[in-house]
């Protein structure tokens, strides 16, 4: 229960940050991108806060040997770069130069109830299940004989 | 459509961000990328359930802020919907195939100081400008 609650305080915390600075907000996220046009630079204000606040904050917690609720630190162990990684990233930048969305700026923009931020999370659901069952599929295929 | 600039909105609620990604990692030694905690919600590998949480207490982020300050959430996305559909099928998919997005990668990745996040960052942020120039400039909008 404490981990549920935790949890939901945590991402509250979160979903609040983005939409206090704007990143909610699709015209604003792709107002940063357009240096030659409606420019807003809010975003780089957004990442570079929250860079130096993490870095900082992870330089401490990492040095504990645990987590509070968990048993080890889940960090990501893959090292190589590659096509999936900036063929997908590259992907990812035009889905989100075209819609102005973010997988972390859509999420909170749900609870505003429009339509538009609902709309993007199915599509980018279906993306997701999309590789992730393609993914599924072939390697059950390579398992066979 | 023109935005102003909020420099001290956006260092608060970066800053917010920092807190939430440093907290998930102490308490519950995550990283905060919001397409890695929304995959394993919805393609479940074992742990959901402080991902499903997680996600609840972000999407009841307006309402909370709208409750506290009486301001609505301002949402322009004056896009048809086919670009919105197809907009979220990318990122699906990229995000996906990249391991990552803005949090996961631009955020908790890059404070890691992690090669394949400074990579990943580098290449969206680029992608997406060039996506903006070519659909406003080029193309002159949708």
């Amino acid at each position: 229960m404490r981990r549920i609650l935790s949890a939901m305080a945590t991402g509250l915390v979160f979903g609040v940050g983005i939409v206090v600075s704007g990143m909610a907000n699709p015209a604003k996220v792709l107002n940063f991108f357009d240096v030659f046009g409606t420019w807003d630079p809010s975003l780089a204000l957004v990442m570079a806060s929250a860079l130096v606040v993490t870095f900082l904050g992870y330089k401490v917690v990492l040095q504990r040997p645990t987590p509070v609720l968990e048993r080890t630190f889940h960090l990501p162990a893959k090292r190589q770069l590659g096509l999936p990684l900036i063929g997908g990233s590259a992907l990812f930048g035009v889905g989100w130069g075209i819609a102005g969305f973010c997988p972390g700026g859509a999420i909170p923009a749900l609870g505003s109830g429009q339509s538009s931020p609902i709309t993007f999370v199915c599509a980018m659901i279906a993306g997701i299940l999309l590789v992730n069952g393609l993914g599924a599929l072939s390697a059950r295929r390579r398992a066979l004989p | 459509m023109i935005t102003t600039f909020t420099p001290i909105e956006a260092l608060l609620g970066g800053s917010l961000v920092g807190i939430a990604a440093v907290a998930l990692m102490a308490v519950h030694g995550r990283v905060a990328g919001m397409t890695g905690i929304l995959t394993g919600a919805i393609w479940p590998k074992g742990d959901w359930d402080w991902r499903v949480a997680f996600l609840v207490g972000a999407i009841a982020a307006p309402v909370v802020v709208t409750l506290l300050t009486g301001v609505a959430l301002p949402l322009q996305a004056d896009l048809p919907s086919w670009a919105i559909i197809l907009g979220g099928l990318l990122v699906g998919i990229g995000v996906t195939f990249g391991g990552g997005c803005t949090s996961g990668h631009g955020v908790c990745g890059i404070a890691r100081l992690s090669r394949r996040s400074i990579v990943a960052t580098a290449t969206f942020m680029a992608a997406t400008f060039v996506t903006v120039f070519v659909i406003r400039h080029v193309l002159g909008g949708f």
